[in-house]
Formats: structure tokens, C-alpha cells, sequence
């Protein structure tokens, strides 16, 4: 099928070989170790055929941290390479490939699984459900996501990596600009992996809407379970749009239409629209849920409910409408004119306004309340002087007349870093230190915790402010040099040092998740911040079925109290009942598998074992057509046992925090 | 949402059906008994087809009524307003300006 198999594994460069090396070994060492210890049964009834929301999320949260360490290496290796002028540590080739690989990476499978891993453990246990809508289809998601996210990986292994950037604009990433196979990754993967995110989605529109607890109306839910709707509803709105433009992507590149290529009479600004029609959006796909994380984290360690309820749920609507009508903010030197460039540049502006309500409603919740500096809440407190840079310097590059000045410089990457690493990863780390506990029944280390904040942060910042520099003096992005001449040695050095740190930072992070699982007390209380929501009124980690008893909400912060008035906590033989529990299913797996192979051989064109494949995804489905599984029921007894087992240990330790 | 009884008398749909035919003989009459251009007929008669579809869904589709109601109603708006966004924003942004040429 004219596949050149010497070219199949990419060759002759020390890097790849080593990790082609790594790849190798870890994949014999984990599949010896798991054999050794005869783990394969329990991999696979616990987790891989899992339709349990909370092993779902915990399994997306370790793909994110895995997909961050790429990420992250990704960037150190651009920033060693520009650390000083004319390095010759990458070539330009293998820079484009490393920033495209990078922005993928980060915002599709780091920050999206990050959060989407957050909300699936999360979600339904403070609306008070045992799962969400459709566990199976839950499953699926992951599994796709999943297959999307190793197929992208494998990229630089085997076959080549995409280098038109992460935004594959066009005619760049055509195949009359980009002919190897590297591009074709772009295509599939992301395709396979938004299907995934897509039903992520429409699974938690349902599940929000109609699984809340008796008592729960929609202006009584937990800010994050807000965000998360809100977010699910721009999942839907905006993916399907990404779906389109890849699609047409995928028929331009591999059969030959034009509907992006120039020389055939397409038209090339219509992937940078469709791009950025979902790609604006997007950004607020992940940064809504992290402003969720950081709401219910800033009420809980200031002892005081969120301030403006309901102007926190209007400005996210608010927020969430504009991020539909600002995307040409992205190509504004396409030279729309100043009619579109004009009202494009009002309506991002305006989107500054309930950010602004936001982040006063944040400062007002912490004003006169107890604050208690845990490691969760210094990332909340770091984040509003950062997030505030970011959304600043938005502001600057809003203006469609000055875009001109910024656009393509360091200045907008410093920007959106800014916006990017407060507004997701300082909010998946909160999330993550505060929700451990509640995850894994022992906390994260709070004095090993500090060290990896303070690390972190101040590594941040010493990375990117000195881009803004950097940019305003001219240095480009995407370039892969810099000649000695320009004068932007200094910062570049500097920006580098930053890196360091930032990556000693996250190294501590790792260190501190060994350090925990292996010596944390794990006689810790259920409610170890006296939080508010409903998640911490259940077992710590949370008993499968998540509520013996399905809680009564009367009001916001039901925990808090529930608490307080000392009611609803106790659980009476005579209230428990049988409970009904989805059974697990390998079908999400085996979709999963199968639309990675098939996603492979379109990748290299092979499209004869491309369609054989595509068979085995229409049998997946047929199967799960079939299947008339009705789940099983939870015995009394089981129940009685279960709870019994935690609400001894009940109240016992509370002091966990400082 | 009200509810119609099989047995009163269906007043929304003798209106709507009043204003439907209403509303195409204008179209007609525009199109066929006037002098303007063709540009503006189109603008025209374009706009009355897009008020009686909005009309009939409501006279007719019983978007309103039923359970679900307001959801159906909520749905509507939020494809009208993407379709907006995605098809009369792309077409805009693309064929304006420099884009244009
Ligand atoms: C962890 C530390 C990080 C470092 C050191 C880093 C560094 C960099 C560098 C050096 C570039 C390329 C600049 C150039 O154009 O030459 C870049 C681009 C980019 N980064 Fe990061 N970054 C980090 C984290 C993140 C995170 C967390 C995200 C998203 C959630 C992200 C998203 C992006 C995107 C989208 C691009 C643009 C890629 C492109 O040009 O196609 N980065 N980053
Ligand atoms: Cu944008």
C-alpha cells in the first residue's frame, strides 16, 4: 500500500532513540510487574471494565498527570533550546514538532482529562447521586479519549510528529505543504478523543439536570457542579464544530478534496475560522470548571459561603455566551476589516467585565472570613494575582488595532500561559489537594505540599513575565532561534531558569504523591477541612455506591449545615435499602482499542485495513445494542457492613488541616 | 403551559392558519404586483418565510405545550442562536474586508 517501512519508526536521532528505548523497557516493566504480582484480574474488574464515575475520574486524573509530564517535557526542551543564541540542541524541524506536540498535549490531554477527571469524581456526589446518567457511556468516553490521546503519542515514535502547530492552520498543514503522514495524527486522534469529550458532555448536562438529590433546585447547587453544567453545554455547543472542521481536514488530506487547500480553490482562513470557533470556546471549556474548583475551595478555608451566589452563576452564563462570539479575536491580521475586527474586539473586552465580577465575588468571600492557609488554598490565593496578569494582558491583545503590534510574539504566549497554568493547572492542583483525601482516604502531604507550590509559582513566573518582555521587544513565537545580535539573550537565559524551577516544582508534586501513598495516616475523618458540600457528608475513599441514604437539601451548603443543626448525618437500620448498581462492561475498552487500530491505519493511509477495523467498531456497537444487562443489587447486609465500617471511625480526627 | 382540550375550539390553529395564508399572498403579491428589485424582493420575501416558520412552530408544533415545553423552547433558541454564530458568522468574517479578496 506504498507504506515506506523504513520509515515506519523514526531514525537517527539520539533523543527519539532514547525514548523509543524508555518506551520500550517501561512497557516490559509494567507489564512483567503486573504479571509477577498477578494484578491482570484485578486490573481488569477494578478499573479497565469499570463504569464507577469515581475510578473513572481517577483514571483520568492519571493519564492527565502522565500527559503533563510529556507536556512538560515537551517545554523544558523548548526552553533549553532557547535558552541561549543559535543553539544547536534541536533543529528547527524538531522544534515545530515539539510546540505543536506540546499545545496539543496540554490543553487537550492534560487540561481537559484533568478536569473532566475532577468532575467525574466530583459531580455526582455533590448533587447527591450514585452516578452519573449513563455510566457506560462514561466508560466510553474515557476509553476514547484515551485511544486519542496514545495514538497522538506514539506520533514521534513511529511515523513522524505533526509540525504545522497546535492550531494546524492551513495551507500549512495541507497536504502540498505538509505531505508526510505527521499532520494525519493531528486528524484522527483529536477526532477520536472529541467524540469522547463531546459525550462527556451531553453525560453531564443529563446528570446535572436530572439526578440532583430531593431538595436540590438548580439555584441550590455547589459552584462547581455550575461550572461543570455550564462547561458541558459549551462542550456541546462548540466540539461538534471541531468534529466538522477535522473531518474535512481528514477528507482534504487523505482523499484528496480542497475544502481547505488554496490551489485547488478552497479556502485556507476557513480552518483558522472553524479552528477558532471551537478553539475560543474551548479555553473556557477549561478554565469555567477551574473557576469552579477554586470557588468551592476559597468558601471552604474561608469558613463562609460563596459570596454572590447569583452573580457568580450570571457572570458564567455571561461568560459562557460571549466565549461563543469572540474567536475571530484570534486572526484579526486576516484582515477582516474594522466592521468584524470592531465588534470582535468589544465583545472579547467585554468578557472582562463578569471575569472582573468574579474575581471581587472571590475577594469578598475571603474578606472577614477564617482563612486557613492549606496548600489547596494557597494555590486560590496565587491564582487571583496571576489570573489577573493574564486577563490584563487579554485585554491589551483584545484591541483588534494593537493585535497587530502582538500578534505571533512571545507577548501572546506569555499571555496565555498566564491565563492557562492559574487558570487550569494552579486549579486542578487545589482540586487535587483538596479532594485527595476524599478520593484515596489519606491526605497529600501539607509541608511537602508548600514546597511544590512555592516551587511551582515562583518558577512560573520567572518563566513567562520575562516573555512579555521578550515579545514587546520582538522576539517572534515559533522560532526556533534567535541570532546573538537581537539583545534577547538575557531574558531568554532567564525564562529558561524559570523552567527549572517550574519543573523542580512539579517534581516535588510527583514525590509527594509517593510520599503519601506510602507513609499518610490513613486514620483520617471523612470531613477533613469541614467542608460544605454534600461529597464530604460520604465515606472517605467513597464506598462504591456512593450515599446509603440519598441526602435531603434544604438549602446552600447542605453539609455545612447539616452540621451545624446536626441532622440528616445518622443513618437508621430502617432507612436502608437494596440499591441498584450498573454492572461493568468491557465493551468501552474494546471501543477503545478498536478505534485506536482503526485511527492507526487511517493515520498511514492503509484504508483497506482501515475499513476492516471500522467493522470491528460497528460490531461494538451492535453488541452494546444487545446487551440487556440490568445491573445488581446491593444486599442490606453488604450495605449495613460497609457503613458500619466508617462511621465508627467517625469524628474521631479532625485537626488535619495545619 | 396551557393545555388544549380535544374539544374546544382550536382558536390558535384557525389563526395560525389565517395568518400563514396572510403572510403568503404578501409574499405573492410582493413578488409577483411590485416593481422593486430583485435584491430587495428576496430580503422580503425571505423575511416573511422566516416569520411564518417561527409562527407555525408555535401555532402548530405545539412548542410550548406538553412536559416538555420550555425545553423544546430552550432548544430552539439555542440552535437558532448557533446557527447565527456559526453560519452568518463565518460568512461575515469571511467575506469582509481583505478576506474577500
Ligand atoms: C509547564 C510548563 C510549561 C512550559 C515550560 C511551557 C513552555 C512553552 C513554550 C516554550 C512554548 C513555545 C513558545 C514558542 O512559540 O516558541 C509553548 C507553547 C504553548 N504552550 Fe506551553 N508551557 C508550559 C505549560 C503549558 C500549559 C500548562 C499549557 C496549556 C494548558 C500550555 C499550552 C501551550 C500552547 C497551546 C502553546 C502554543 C503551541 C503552538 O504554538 O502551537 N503550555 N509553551
Ligand atoms: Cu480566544
Amino acid at each position: 500500500m506504498g507504506i515506506k517501512w523504513d520509515e515506519f519508526f523514526i531514525t537517527g536521532d539520539p533523543l527519539i532513540l532514547g525514548s523509543q528505548i524508555a518506551i520500550l523497557l517501561t512497557m516490559i516493566g509494567a507489564v512483567a510487574g503486573i504479571t509477577y504480582l498477578k494484578k491482570w484480574k484485578y486490573l481488569w474488574t477494578e478499573w479497565l471494565t469499570t463504569v464507577d464515575h469515581k475510578k473513572i475520574g481517577i483514571m483520568y486524573i492519571i493519564s492527565a498527570v502522565l500527559m503533563f509530564f510529556r507536556g512538560g517535557m515537551d517545554g523544558l526542551l523548548m526552553k533549553a533550546q532557547t535558552a541561549r543564541p543559535e543553539m544547536e540542541f534541536l533543529n528547527s524541524q524538531h522544534y515545530n514538532e515539539i510546540f505543536t506536540t506540546h499545545g496539543v498535549i496540554m490543553i487537550l490531554f492534560m487540561a481537559m482529562p484533568f478536569l473532566i477527571g475532577l468532575m467525574n469524581v466530583v459531580i455526582p456526589l455533590q448533587i447527591g447521586a450514585r452516578d452519573v446518567a449513563f455510566p457506560q457511556l462514561n466508560a466510553l468516553s474515557f476509553w476514547l479519549f484515551f485511544s486519542g490521546a496514545m495514538l497522538f503519542n506514539i506520533s514521534f515514535v513511529i511515523g513522524g510528529s505533526p509540525d504545522a502547530g497546535w492550531t494546524s492552520y492551513f495551507p500549512l498543514a495541507g497536504k502540498e505543504f505538509s505531505p508526510g503522514i505527521g499532520n494525519n495524527f493531528y486528524a484522527v486522534a483529536l477526532q477520536i478523543a472529541g467524540i469522547g469529550t463531546l459525550m462527556t458532555g451531553i453525560n453531564f448536562i443529563v446528570t446535572i439536570l436530572k439526578m440532583r438529590t430531593k431538595g436540590m433546585t438548580l439555584m441550590k447547587m455547589p459552584m462547581f457542579t455550575w461550572t461543570t453544567f455550564v462547561t458541558s453545554i459549551l462542550i456541546v455547543a462548540a466540539f461538534p464544530i471541531f468534529t466538522v472542521a477535522l473531518a474535512l481536514m481528514t477528507f482534504d488530506r487523505l482523499y484528496g478534496t480542497h475544502f481547505f487547500t488554496v490551489s485547488g480553490g478552497g479556502m485556507d482562513m476557513l480552518w483558522a475560522n472553524l479552528f477558532w470557533l471551537w478553539g475560543h470556546p474551548e479555553v473556557y471549556i477549561v478554565a469555567l470548571p477551574a473557576f469552579g474548583i477554586f470557588s468551592e475551595v476559597i468558601a471552604t478555608f474561608s469558613r463562609k459561603s460563596l459570596f454572590g451566589y447569583k452573580s457568580m452563576v450570571f457572570s458564567i452564563l455571561g461568560i459562557a455566551l460571549l466565549s461563543m462570539v469572540v474567536w475571530v479575536h484570534h486572526f484579526y491580521t486576516m484582515g477582516s476589516g474594522p466592521a468584524v475586527n470592531s465588534f470582535f474586539s468589544i465583545t472579547t473586552m467585554a468578557i472582562a467585565i463578569p471575569t472582573g465580577v468574579k474575581m471581587f465575588n472571590w475577594l469578598f468571600t475571603m474578606r472577614k472570613g477564617r482563612i486557613k492557609i492549606t496548600s489547596a488554598m494557597l494555590w486560590a490565593l496565587a491564582f487571583v494575582p496571576c489570573f489577573v496578569i493574564g486577563g490584563v494582558t487579554g485585554v491589551m491583545l483584545a484591541m483588534g488595532a494593537a493585535d497587530y503590534q502582538y500578534h505571533n510574539t512571545l507577548f501572546l504566549v506569555a499571555h496565555f500561559h498566564y491565563v492557562l497554568i492559574p487558570g487550569v493547572v494552579f486549579a486542578v492542583f487545589a482540586g487535587l489537594y483538596y479532594w485527595w483525601p476524599k478520593m484515596f482516604g489519606f491526605m497529600l502531604n501539607e509541608k511537602i505540599g508548600k514546597w511544590h507550590f512555592w516551587l511551582f509559582v515562583i518558577g512560573f513566573n520567572v518563566t513567562f513575565m520575562p516573555m512579555f518582555f521578550l515579545g514587546l521587544n520582538g522576539a517572534v513565537r515559533r522560532a526556533y532561534t534567535y541570532s546573538a545580535e537581537s539583545g534577547f539573550a538575557p531574558l531568554f537565559m532567564l525564562s529558561a531558569i524559570g523552567s527549572i524551577v517550574l519543573a523542580a516544582g512539579f517534581a516535588v508534586f510527583c514525590y509527594n504523591i509517593y510520599w503519601s501513598i506510602r507513609y499518610a495516616d490513613r486514620n483520617i475523618s471523612s470531613d477533613p477541612w469541614d467542608a460544605r458540600t454534600l461529597e464530604w457528608s460520604t465515606a472517605s475513599p467513597v464506598q462504591f455506591y456512593n450515599f446509603a441514604k440519598l441526602p435531603e437539601v434544604k438549602s446552600l451548603d447542605p453539609f455545612w449545615h447539616m452540621k451545624k443543626k446536626n441532622e440528616g448525618l445518622t443513618l437508621h437500620d430502617s432507612e436502608i435499602e437494596e440499591i441498584h448498581m450498573p454492572s461493568n462492561s468491557w465493551v468501552p475498552i474494546y471501543m477503545g482499542v478498536i478505534f485506536g487500530i482503526a485511527g492507526f491505519f487511517l493515520v498511514f493511509e492503509w484504508h483497506i485495513a482501515a475499513a476492516v477495523a471500522g467493522i470491528g467498531i460497528f460490531a461494538g456497537l451492535i453488541i452494546r445494542s444487545f446487551d440487556y444487562n440490568e445491573g445488581f443489587h446491593v444486599k442490606k447486609d453488604e450495605i449495613h457492613r460497609i457503613e458500619n465500617a466508617w462511621r465508627k471511625t467517625e469524628g474521631e480526627v479532625h485537626d488535619h488541616v495545619s | 403551559m396551557e393545555h388544549h382540550q380535544s374539544k374546544s375550539f382550536p382558536i390558535s390553529h384557525v389563526i395560525g392558519f389565517v395568518v400563514s395564508l396572510a403572510l403568503t399572498f404578501a409574499a405573492a403579491g410582493i413578488a409577483l404586483k411590485t416593481n422593486l428589485s430583485f435584491k430587495v424582493i428576496m430580503w422580503i420575501i425571505g423575511s416573511l418565510a422566516v416569520v411564518q416558520a417561527g409562527m407555525q412552530l408555535f401555532m402548530f408544533m405545539h412548542l410550548r405545550e406538553g412536559e416538555d415545553g420550555k425545553t423544546n423552547l430552550v432548544n430552539m433558541i439555542y440552535a437558532v442562536f448557533m446557527v447565527i454564530v456559526i453560519v452568518v458568522g463565518s460568512i461575515w468574517v469571511l467575506t469582509s474586508g481583505h478576506a474577500a479578496h
